[in-house]
């Protein structure tokens, strides 16, 4: 375990040293006195262990790969921004555009999300244990955006192919996006992405929203839906 | 037969057989017409301007012997590893998917050759492109299709596309009949469904944030990679002066006649300002922050010869960026589809419905077939030697009016033909020493 204080180490050393492991390693690294700075342990591509003792601002584990990121605090917007494999799990809250554009991995949000969580996922599983809130999953393509809480205005609004599974209320949902049948396939789906995330919850709870698709190819007629 | 003289049909100037052949299409189909190019209205351009030449009180230098330099270096102000060209000409980005992957090699090719750098677009990096480019920029778009560290890191500098000369403040569409398996694959959605890029990026708004954004590019690699930010010519004094401020590295500025792969008509052909109304306003955006030639000011929109420019230089530019210009070297709208333009209801020069991925030239396509007859060797080489032949025009002008580097060209060689252009460039009227607003600013 090696010890980082981002406060007397600067970003640039704390970044360098965390990209620069070998591709194999799986060192553990704490990260001390973040005290809400930005892009904290972003472009991160081997499997190590970070933990930050601490709230982040923005971009916090940008673009990870492979690295396993424990933040006990909260993070400011885009928290594991265009995430492509790993896991990042936060004990706090998350602000704006959470798992934006995220291509793989897990984003395990402890507390609440708020508004555009998941914003244009790419293939990203996001399990938020608390509420999310407006807009989230715009233009989601696919991947799954899980909420054990309640859902904001206009969820999945301009939705692609993301599965979206919420357990509270949902205020509104967005242009094309409907409640959708929840079968078999679902289910198991949901149980894995609940028990990866540690949470308590069983998902016969859940409601699943998706496509309608009726958005997919332009037409006129729709034009009232934009 | 009457005696009384018949006047001549006269038609409307208002409503022209242009005019009234979209009222027509629109009220049959319901839909605003998409295409692709820039503005094609007549717009104050650098044809209203002219190089004054040497004279008594400039010396010319020698053509063919005395050296004029024509390389340029991007990205010098926070970049580890700046860009260097060997002509201020680059090719601007386009995407694959917009483009077949032959074209995209092609322009690879083409820049190599030339010493010049090319540019992604919407839909990721290929391997081919990146392959065939020694020095490649990789857009980072609002819908971040295919977008990866390890392209990032590939690229030799980072374009942070915010806008687009041909639609400032508008996204995209990539309609499905584009949408091979191949595309859909690099942006992770089905296929044949119509692809939106998004007008706006999904994790961040504003300056202060673009800041944090690029503060976040520059730790994920390394600091090395110059970042470019690509406005549209809207407001270009305030966009230029907030892209320094994020910490741009070069600001890249696209006129309205850019094009685009596809986007409405009436967009490309009102919103946005012509080239030549923007480079002052962006130039001065950088004196007046103390960093003009420390961050580097690339433009585009309707750059087709050397003197055009030599004309954006001269007007404080650092380089130009190629699209429409590069496709047609390399053979789109050529006359030999005449034939097939017609099947398609258009005429070479005119064909613009790149959206629709039936390109006889085989460029703005995915079909397998029309791609055949794209040669990307061949294309290459026209490409080089289109941008060989800009490169010496450019010289040919700069040493006209006594330079020794094409970047010491400036507003005091030129003069313009028109109060519009005059007022745009801020050069003298022709016979005068004034120009609109002269004074006055």
């Amino acid at each position: 375990m090696e010890t980082i204080d981002l406060q007397t180490q600067g970003l640039r050393a704390l970044n360098s040293t965390l990209q620069n492991t070998a591709e194999v390693s799986t060192q553990e690294y704490t990260i001390v006195n973040p005290q809400g700075s930005h892009a904290i342990a972003v472009g991160l591509n081997s499997p190590i262990q970070v933990t930050v003792e601490g709230s982040t601002g923005y971009y916090c584990a940008g673009m990870n790969q492979k690295a396993s990121i424990h933040v006990n605090g909260s993070v400011g917007p885009g928290v594991a921004e265009n995430m492509m494999s790993g896991e990042v799990v936060i004990n706090g809250d998350a602000s704006q555009y959470a798992g934006a554009t995220g291509h793989g991995g897990l984003l395990n949000i402890k507390g609440n999300a708020s508004s555009r969580c998941g914003i244009s996922m790419k293939g990203i599983d996001i399990v938020v244990h608390g509420n999310i809130g407006h807009m989230s999953a715009f233009m989601a393509q696919t991947g799954n955006l899980v909420v054990l809480g309640d859902a904001g205005d206009a969820l999945g609004d301009s939705l692609y192919e993301a599965q979206l599974f919420v357990r509270g209320t949902v205020k509104s949902l967005g242009t094309d996006c409907i409640e959708k049948e929840i079968r078999n396939e679902h289910l198991q789906t949901l149980a894995k992405l609940l028990a990866r995330a540690g949470a308590d919850a069983k998902p016969e709870e859940f409601k699943r929203y998706g496509s309608a698709r009726q958005l997919y190819n332009f037409n006129i007629d729709n034009a009232s839906s934009y | 037969m009457s005696d009384i003289p018949n006047t001549t049909p006269r038609q409307s100037a208002t409503f022209d057989e242009y005019t009234n052949s979209e009222i027509r299409r629109a009220a049959a189909t319901g839909i605003y017409d998409i295409r692709g190019g820039g503005a094609k209205r007549k717009l104050p351009h650098f044809d209203d301007l002219l190089f004054l030449g040497a004279s008594i009180s400039r010396y010319p230098l020698e053509g063919y012997r005395e050296k004029c330099e024509t390389k340029v270096t991007l990205g010098t102000r926070f970049a580890k590893n700046p860009i260097e060209l060997d002509i201020p000409i680059t090719i601007a980005g386009m995407s694959f998917g917009a483009l077949s992957g032959p074209a995209k090699e092609a322009l690879g090719r083409g820049a190599t050759i030339a010493g010049t750098s090319t540019t992604t677009g919407d839909g990721g990096m290929t391997p081919e492109e990146r392959g065939h480019s020694e020095k490649l920029v990789y857009q980072y778009l609002p819908s971040r299709y295919g977008m990866n560290p390890d392209d990032l890191r590939r690229a030799d500098a980072i374009e942070i596309v915010v806008g687009q000369g041909a639609k400032p403040g508008g996204g995209g569409m990539l309609l499905g009949q584009k949408i091979s398996d191949r595309v859909a694959e690099m942006r992770n959605l089905p296929k044949g469904i119509d692809q939106r890029s998004a007008c706006r990026h999904p994790d961040w708004t504003g300056p202060d944030d673009l800041e944090i954004k690029i503060l976040e590019i520059r730790e994920i690699t390394n600091w090395e990679k110059p970042i470019y930010i690509k406005i549209g010519g809207a407001r270009p004094y305030y966009d230029t002066m907030l892209a320094i401020k994020a910490g741009a590295d070069v600001v890249v500025l696209d006129g309205m006649q850019g094009g685009t792969a596809a986007t409405q008509e009436v967009f490309i052909e009102h919103v946005g300002q012509p080239i030549l109304a923007c480079i002052r306003p962006a130039v001065q955006a950088l004196q007046d922050m103390g960093m003009h030639r420390d961050v580097q000011l690339v433009v585009s929109g309707g750059i087709r010869n050397g003197a055009d420019v030599a004309k954006a230089l001269a007007l404080g530019a650092d380089a130009v960026a190629i699209g429409t210009a590069a496709l047609v070297a390399i053979g789109d709208n050529d006359p030999k589809w005449e034939a097939e333009y017609q099947k398609l209801g258009s005429t070479a020069g005119a064909y613009d419905d790149w959206h629709e991925g039936k390109d006889p030239a085989g460029i703005s396509t995915q079909d397998e077939t029309l791609m055949k007859r794209f040669n990307p060797e061949l294309g290459g080489r026209l490409l080089a030697n289109y941008l060989k032949v800009m490169a010496l025009e450019v010289q040919t002008m700069a040493r006209a009016c006594g330079k020794n580097h094409v970047h010491n060209l400036e507003p005091e060689d030129l003069c313009a033909i028109t109060m519009e252009a005059a007022a745009m460039a801020q050069v003298p009227l022709a016979g005068t020493n004034w120009y609109p607003g002269k004074g006055s600013m």
